[in-house]
């Protein structure tokens, strides 16, 4: 009897070292690509498989994908020191602080020929001067998401609905910092990159007035909260919006044009950790292609950069105002700017009181 | 065994047990002295700890409310098993014991589903109510019993939704249901360790079950209470996953802080402060418990 | 009052069963929504099959708990023979040490195990990349020794010294002694502690997602970034597999642990 377990003991051992060993073999080049939960197309419902068709279209590279749901964890996860990933997509603002700190790497645009569909007007952004660090992959804009059913159109006016006593704890709020004090800061009317202590502060105590009505500080659990009606007002992205209302047609979509709102770019980037650099360029450089990017964003619902990829588009989904407002209504829509660290990190320990209470 | 051996055999594990827990305790203490942007010495982080205390307070709180909890519906459970004939005994262990091995975060999951809003248990009643509705219906319709059929016919629709996920309760609930195997599986051990003629003898001298339990089964089970709390304890003060899923907005506990600072606010400084502070806690319950139950040299009761 | 207390304790078998029956359901069920039954199907078992990321976190999780229960065994055992020898102060200290990482909370254990990691990897040594499947598995084994040397210590100190003595006097050298007598005399300790080791490593969450780094992801903390977005039946499906699988594990080896207690009870008979 135990000289069966002995042996089964060994046996598994082995078993174990060689599932290891073959893993670190095989002449496949691996890419780790660290991306938006939900933001790419996986083949679910039919729609395309980014990541197969990359894999198909170069067999000697194999993709590693991870997924982070903030652009504060990714940053703390890549400036911690301790892992290697190849491609990151952070939104603008965070690609400028990035960029600053001498994080992300310059591309060579010879491997990414596609960028050349990239319209004018996301070019030479304030975050990326000269497009040296960074491909835009999306844009987007931030709205509220309500329930119809239970949300009285007449309450819908503006960012004071996520304050509304009535809705009290069916309200979700944004989890990460930036976005729920550009959230205080259209309503009580300050510029979103302000780095004033005094307005700063006033925007805490604003939030820290919310945290009664609030049912849960959420990012990526949004999508079963409002579908399942756990919840019926939320402020959240417009891409994320077109998925969520294909489960729950209760929900709609409202921004609030004289408040003003943020729109915002997520772009493709090469952090100073990459191993893979071609490989990572290579990625980008499909992402890019106008027929993918146009499959890839039927699924997940944001904005092409591309006019080029609107061709290839759904219909509904390029005529769509939530996803492709016109220039009237972004007129009062402004982006974000990276803030310096120090207030970026003091921003960080207001929200952190806010949600601690 | 020779002396020399003993020091061979045990000084590769000593050096380990050194490198890996003693040194990494260290990191953890220079990174709570050092200033996150600038990287000196610098006491901001200890400074800072002074917001954190109401978080800790309320940690304590509830992780001893669980215990207690954990406790009291262990006991019961550990004192049938240790009664039970061997095979018995075997096979309940191994029971209790399986919950432990699976996965705990999608068990506590499950109990999201089970308490949401809209979820199992409230939609259970509102059928239940529903049904009700239905009979009172029936009952106006077939029996004529206008009174009761008219009352139970007038229940609302959707009625009876309880308010059950993000409350104390909840996350009290949360951590009972996911540390009750570590409390139930040491009282079993220390309860079959009593010696039986010790009970015998008590009930020769004349008491009853109440006063035997007081007197002899109790106190004899003490070293088994002390470790099923510390265990229980523990992981509950510096849980993080059952508060996020089961509490409200502002069930804030010390492990949500120490993992926010991590993850988001990327200052590992404060992180490493508030897990000093965590571990010094824990310390000193510990310390406490082992002083009302009597060390045993390297037996966590398991 | 034995009957009060088997209906409490069937209470609380029930209680701690009907979080993994719901999970059982949902494995079965043609909807994502864990509170509504929509329809029977074994479409989820399928897609977990096919679904070749998932098998291979699963491939990763038991790699690390295998490999790290059976380096913490052997070393545990050895140590905890070792320790057993050294004198009472030394053991004393020895024993406190073992007992750091398991009064520890987790969190702070990861934590600690984190900032050493990147903090040797980054500072010193001047990589990028720190966290791998290596440090991963020396947090596993560094977690798992106090577990087995606290199984195999008590066996230890139950031992009849005089065996291992008869042994030595009849000619057996120290090692052929361990063998011969120690080992069998050990041996549920040093089970029950594998056991135990590989249980604590597979399901590890906490210590498991301050150490990883992106390359080698195992299942749990992959779970835990699966339940920040909406998560996928085909995770119940697996949930319930490996249910079966470790129910089954337990059974056999309380049969055969019955097993040999009954055969011990006949040979002492005799």
């Amino acid at each position: 009897m135990k000289k069966i377990i002995s042996v089964a003991l060994v046996f598994c051992l082995v078993l174990s070292c060689c599932a290891v060993f073959a893993s670190a073999k095989g002449e496949k080049v691996t890419l780790y690509v660290y991306n938006w939960g939900q933001y790419i197309a996986e083949g679910d419902d039919d729609s395309i498989d980014v990541i197969e068709a990359f894999e198909e279209a170069y067999p000697n590279i194999r993709v590693k994908y991870s997924t982070y749901d903030s652009n504060e964890s990714m940053y703390a996860k890549l400036s911690g020191g301790g892992i290697t990933v190849d491609v990151i997509i952070p939104s603008d603002y965070m690609v400028g602080r990035m960029r600053q700190e001498n994080m992300l790497l310059e591309l060579n645009y010879d491997n990414i020929p596609n960028a050349q569909y990239i319209d004018e007007s996301f070019r030479n952004t304030s975050y990326d001067p000269e497009n040296k660090y960074s491909v835009p992959y999306t844009w987007g804009t931030v709205g509220i998401i309500y329930n119809t059913k239970y949300v009285d159109e007449a309450d819908v006016t503006g960012w004071e609905l996520l304050w509304n006593e009535k809705y009290a704890d069916k309200i979700l709020m944004f989890d990460n910092s930036r976005d729920a004090f550009g959230i205080a800061q259209y309503l009580l009317g300050y510029d979103i990159n302000t780095t004033d202590e005094a307005e700063l502060q006033a925007c805490a105590d604003k939030l820290a007035e919310q945290r009664g009505v609030v049912q849960q500080y959420v990012m990526d659990q949004i999508f079963d909260a409002m579908e399942n009606e756990e919840a019926w007002i939320a402020p959240y992205y417009a891409g994320d919006y077109l998925t969520m209302v294909e489960e729950n047609e209760n929900l709609a979509f409202y921004r609030p044009d004289h408040q003003g709102f943020n729109m915002f770019i997520d772009a493709m980037c090469i952090p100073t950790c990459c191993q893979e650099k071609e490989a990572a360029e290579l990625f980008i450089n499909f992402l890019c292609d106008p027929e993918i990017s146009a499959a890839n964003m039927d699924f997940i619902g944001y904005s092409v950069p591309a006019s080029a990829s609107k061709e290839y588009l759904d219909e509904e989904l390029a005529n769509n105002p939530v996803a492709y407002p016109d220039a009237q209504e972004l007129r009062n829509a402004t982006s974000f700017d990276y803030l310096p660290e120090d207030v970026a990190r003091h921003m960080e320990s207001l929200f952190m009181s806010v949600r601690n209470g | 065994m020779k002396k020399n051996n003993a020091v061979l055999l045990s000084t590769p594990y000593l050096i380990w047990m050194v490198l890996f827990t003693l040194i990494p305790l260290g990191v953890v203490g220079y990174y709570a002295l050092t200033d996150p942007s600038t990287g000196e010495f610098s006491l901001v982080n200890l400074r800072q700890l002074g917001m954190y205390l109401p978080v800790l307070w309320t940690s304590i709180l509830y992780s001893l409310a669980s215990a207690v909890v954990c406790l009291i519906l262990g006991y019961p459970v550990a004192y049938f098993i240790a009664h039970c004939s061997q095979t018995a005994q075997r096979f309940l262990y191994m029971l209790v014991m399986l919950p432990m091995c699976m996965s705990f975060l999608l068990r506590t999951l499950a109990w999201v589903g089970l308490l949401n809003d809209q979820g199992i248990i409230n939609n259970l009643i509102v059928a239940l109510f529903d049904q009700l509705r239905a009979l009172g219906g029936w009952m106006t319709n077939r029996l004529g019993w206008n009174a009761l059929g008219g009352w139970l016919a007038s229940i609302p629709e959707d009625f009876g939704r309880l308010t059950l996920i993000r409350t104390p309760g909840a996350v009290v609930l949360g951590m009972v249901y996911n540390y009750l195997p570590y409390m139930i599986l040491p009282l079993y051990t220390t309860i079959l360790k009593i010696d039986h003629r010790l009970i015998e003898a008590a009930e020769d001298l004349g008491c009853n079950a109440v006063q035997t339990f007081r007197r002899v089964i109790l106190p004899l089970s003490v070293p088994g209470i002390l470790s099923g709390m510390t265990m229980v304890f523990v992981p509950a003060v510096s849980t993080f996953y059952i508060s996020q899923k089961m509490g409200s907005s502002s069930t804030v506990l010390i492990g949500d802080v120490i993992e926010r600072q991590f993850k988001q606010g990327n200052n590992p400084n404060l992180g490493a402060a508030l897990s000093i502070v965590l571990m010094i806690l824990v310390f000193v319950c510990t310390g406490i418990m082992n002083r009302f139950g009597g060390d045993e040299e390297g037996s966590v009761v398991v | 009052m034995k009957r009060t207390n088997r209906f409490i304790t069937v209470l609380i078998f029930i209680f701690l069963y009907i979080p993994m029956a719901v999970l059982v359901v949902a494995s079965f069920n043609t909807g994502k929504n864990i509170t509504h039954f929509d329809g029977f199907t074994f479409q989820q078992y399928v897609r977990l099959f096919k679904d070749d990321d998932l098998l291979e976190l699963l491939r990763n999780s038991l790699v690390v708990s295998v490999l790290a229960s059976l380096i913490a065994t052997t070393f545990g055992t050895v140590a905890a023979i070792g320790i057993n020898g050294l004198n009472p102060r030394l053991r004393k200290a020895a024993m406190s040490l073992t007992n750091i990482p398991m009064t520890n909370p987790d969190i702070v254990t990861g934590v600690s195990l984190s900032l050493l990691f990147v903090f040797v990897g980054s500072r010193l040594l001047g990589q990028r990349n720190s966290l791998t499947f290596w440090t991963l598995l020396i947090a596993h084994v560094t977690f798992n020794l106090p577990y087995v040397i606290l199984n195999v210590m008590p066996k230890l100190k139950q031992m009849d010294e005089s065996l291992t003595d008869a042994a030595l006097d009849l000619g057996c050298t120290h090692l052929q002694a361990f063998f011969k007598v120690t080992i069998h005399e050990i041996m549920p300790g040093i089970i029950s502690g594998a056991i135990m080791a590989f249980t604590m490593s597979l399901d590890d969450f906490v210590i498991s997602y301050f150490v990883t780094g992106l390359d080698f992801v195992t299942l749990p903390v992959e779970i835990y970034t699966y339940t920040k977005k909406p998560i996928q039946p085909k995770i119940y499906a697996m949930f319930t597999l490996l249910f079966l699988l470790i129910f089954v594990l337990m059974v056999i080896s309380n049969v055969i642990q019955l097993m040999g207690d009954k055969k011990r009870q006949s040979a002492r008979g005799k």
